[in-house]
């Protein structure tokens, strides 16, 4: 440890190097050592966290599309779909086919309003075979708390007719695509006064998102599970 | 005074993180807009800095002085890696509700700062005591801040407690027309009625600071009457 081309007789403190190299084998070991718990710790919880996950999303569709109306299992019959700009999505998202009897009985479809009024409104939409929208819920948002955030239903004052059911049971049969809108828009979905952006941003997507359900029906319903590709371009 | 009285006191009063020392500020600041909220994160922060700052005062004479603050925060991450895990995996429920929270946990500085100032220099079990009181002292202002800016901005205490107790219910505390005041919701709200409190415990502080001079001037003037 001393450097012998000096030569000097008294002990001298260790090198830089020596300390350097020790701290840094300490800090490898603390590394290994934690990186093995965090390691273990996964492999322990991946199995039920995996568990906790699905069943979320299966309470999560529930609260879309009621079970009665499907015997089918979703997130078995479910095709992936490549960024739709119809949808909002700009990361492959899911759909989820049910079916009753083997026929066609809705489409759920995860879409994205991205012109909320603090970023991206994520949405659950379930549309029913025969064109209407079963329910529609906000999975992810960030609207301000007390104002915007009665997009989501555990959030709205009026728990007996939260705003988002609005949409329940709606089809353009009900109401033409160009009336599918907020009413300070001219259309037929009310806002709350003074926070028309977060309706107006999730009331879009949801007519975006219905015209692409509508319109690729047979499509979403007939493609085999396994395949995913080029669902661009055929709407509109 | 015994040192576990003493450390829970400095934790909850003297050297309180959220009045007075003022760290951990962005956590405090952001999520303390409801009581539900400011409570799940004042409890995560409890439990994860009562462990970060164990787990370190055991560890402590292996850790190289030089090397202390990556190492520190290797231990904070790995714990709350773990806790985050474990949560997910065993208590599902409480973990939608908190576990936005966890991850937010490492950012906090007040975690770091008390395993440097304490857990680095004392034993374990004082350690443990010091960082769940400090947990708790920072949990006390984020759910009183909590509680004033939710009654101003909504008129209503512990909205969103039906994510954690599905029975229970939001109290209306104002007539349920409450326009709201927005600015109370907003973290500009947070920043006013934080610094209300700071001056209510400041004039606190500065009254029996007050009232013990003025005693001690009594005193020897009673002893000499």
């Amino acid at each position: 440890m001393s450097d012998e081309n000096l030569g000097a007789p008294a002990p001298r403190p260790p090198s830089v190097i020596r300390i350097s190299s020790s701290t840094a084998v300490v800090l490898l070991l603390f590394t290994l050592a934690f990186t093995a718990l965090m390691a273990a710790t996964y492999q322990f919880t991946k199995d039920k966290i995996e568990a906790n996950a699905l069943e979320a999303k299966m309470e999560l569709i529930g609260t879309v599309l009621p079970p009665s109306l499907y015997d089918n299992d979703l997130l078995k019959d479910s095709i992936e779909l490549p960024p739709t700009p119809a949808l909002g999505t700009d990361a492959p998202s899911h759909v989820y086919r049910a079916r009753k009897d083997g026929e066609p009985a809705a489409l759920v479809l995860e879409a994205v309003a991205p012109d909320g009024y603090s970023g991206r409104i994520e949405l659950l939409i379930a549309v029913k075979a025969d064109g209407r929208i079963a329910a529609v819920r906000v999975t992810s948002h960030h609207e301000t708390p007390g104002l915007g955030d009665y997009i989501d239903p555990k959030k709205d004052k009026n728990k007996a007719k939260p705003w988002i059911t609005q949409f329940d049971n709606v089809g353009f049969d009900e109401v033409k695509p160009e009336e599918f809108r907020v009413r300070k828009d001219g259309g037929k979905f009310d806002a709350h006064a003074g926070a028309t952006i977060s309706a107006r941003a999730v009331t879009n997507a949801v007519r975006r998102a219905l015209k692409f359900a509508v319109d690729n029906r047979e499509r979403l319903f007939d493609e085999h599970h396994e395949q995913h590709e080029e669902h661009e371009g055929k709407e509109h | 005074m015994g040192i576990y009285r003493e450390i829970t006191w400095n934790s909850l009063w003297k050297q309180n993180p959220g009045l007075v020392q003022l760290l951990g500020m962005c956590p405090l600041l952001a999520m303390s807009n409801s009581i539900v909220n400011a409570a799940g994160l004042g409890l995560a922060t409890v439990f994860v800095m009562g462990m970060s700052n164990y787990a370190v005062a055991l560890l402590r004479s292996f850790i190289p002085y030089e090397i202390r603050i990556p190492v520190f925060i290797l231990i904070i991450a790995a714990l709350v890696t773990v806790v985050d895990f474990a949560m997910n995996a065993w208590l599902h429920d409480l973990y939608l509700v908190l576990g936005i929270f966890i991850p937010l946990i490492v950012t906090n500085c007040i975690v770091l700062a008390r395993v440097e100032a304490f857990a680095a220099k004392n034993a374990a079990v004082a350690s443990l005591l010091d960082g769940a009181m400090m947990g708790l002292g920072l949990t006390m202002v984020l759910v009183t801040l909590g509680a004033i800016r939710e009654f101003i901005g909504q008129g209503t205490l512990f909205s969103g407690i039906d994510m954690i107790f599905p029975a229970a219910k939001p109290l209306q505390v104002m007539s349920a027309d409450y326009p709201g005041f927005l600015v109370a919701i907003l973290p500009p709200g947070a920043f006013f009625v934080l610094g209300l409190l700071i001056a209510g415990r400041n004039w606190i502080e500065a009254r029996a600071a007050r009232r013990a001079a003025a005693k001690r001037g009594a005193q020897p003037a009673a002893a000499t009457a």
